[in-house]
């Protein structure tokens, strides 16, 4: 398949499976999974300096994969405000200018608050920020975070970590219909054939966390995302079939016929 | 004195914010440092001296999706 890039703040990807890097049981096996997928977007989070582990560092062992750009996000703000303040902190520390806002207030749904969303988004992009939302599945309030100048959209296909797949199936064929950035689904897939039918509706790529961080062979389950999601991308590029009615494949010309054969409407007696 | 550091009270003999962050054991260039609710830039942790009181959250980038 030819090169099939897509752009996100100017900058050029070629891999549409984007990685998130919690849940793994290593840092090590996280980092075989990165390499597997073939990302070149990774989200990592901040969080309060772990005190028994100070030495522990996430950030060079992926900066120094070749073609990883990292992909802060917010998680933890609660506030637009808040999420803010959070970005400004990851980009000082590692320089990237993307960032993914994500604030989900309440720890038992984790639903993005589009409300705060928006207006950190709306910030964050006039600051000069890559600003890669996450937010429900609402096409309305994917426009607005276009219009606001986000460089792509992450609605969610479920909730955070509950493999519950597609669920937002229809909402999301009418936010990718109308979008004119890239439309990138961000949550909730478990399973391969997953990936693949988000690329195969239009959505330009997919984000990946628990689903390869909690299988039985992560770097296995990242390269199996891989797979998936570039046949589901050839196939959305091939054209899709549409549903219909029966349509035979082979020619239905009767040279079998005999006295015994059944024809429509025959019943067997 | 007495500072608080990522929500824990501790004692410490740190001068400036710096010290604090060696103390902690911390790589400085991966450790970001919110003084009293305001991001303390990078460059002014050798010359800010910490007082009594003080609240300190240190922040680094963690496994999330």
């Amino acid at each position: 398949m030819k090169e099939d890039p897509f752009l996100l703040g100017g900058r050029v990807f070629t891999s549409r499976l984007l990685i998130g890097t919690g849940k793994f049981a290593a840092a090590d096996v996280m980092i075989h999974a990165v390499q597997a997928a073939g990302a070149q977007l990774v989200t990592v989070a901040l969080r309060r300096l772990d005190r028994d582990r100070p030495h522990d560092n996430l950030v060079e062992p992926l900066l120094a994969l070749k073609n990883v750009t990292l992909m802060p996000n917010t998680s933890g703000a609660r506030t637009a405000a808040e999420a803010v303040r959070a970005a400004h902190i990851a980009r000082d520390l590692c320089g990237s200018p993307f960032i993914k806002v994500e604030i989900h207030p309440n720890p038992h749904h984790l639903m993005p608050d589009p409300i705060e969303t928006y207006e950190a988004s709306r910030v964050l992009a006039k600051e000069g920020f890559v600003v890669m939302p996450y937010m429900p599945a609402d096409p309305v309030l994917a426009r607005r975070l276009e219009e606001v100048g986000c460089a792509s959209v992450m609605p969610l296909g479920s909730a955070i970590g509950s493999g519950q797949g597609l669920a937002t199936f229809e909402l999301l064929r009418l936010i990718v219909r109308d979008a004119r950035i890239p439309v990138i689904v961000d949550a909730g897939l478990r399973s391969p054939a997953q990936a693949a039918a988000a690329l195969e509706m239009g959505c330009a790529a997919v984000l990946v966390n628990s689903a390869i961080a909690v299988a039985g062979d992560p770097p296995g389950m990242a390269g199996a995302f891989a797979q998936a999601v570039q046949a589901g991308r050839a196939a959305f590029h091939a054209g899709i079939m549409a549903t219909g009615e029966a349509s035979a494949t082979s020619p239905l010309t009767a040279f079998l016929q005999g006295e015994n054969r059944p024809t429509v409407g025959d019943q067997e007696t | 004195m007495q500072v608080c550091v990522n929500g824990e009270t501790c004692a410490t003999r740190a001068v400036y914010v710096a010290d604090l962050i060696r103390d902690q054991g911390a790589d400085p260039a991966r450790v970001a440092v919110i003084l009293n609710d305001a991001v303390l830039p990078a460059a002014v942790r050798a010359t800010t001296r910490l007082a009594d009181g003080d609240r300190i959250e240190l922040l680094a980038f963690a496994g999330g999706g």
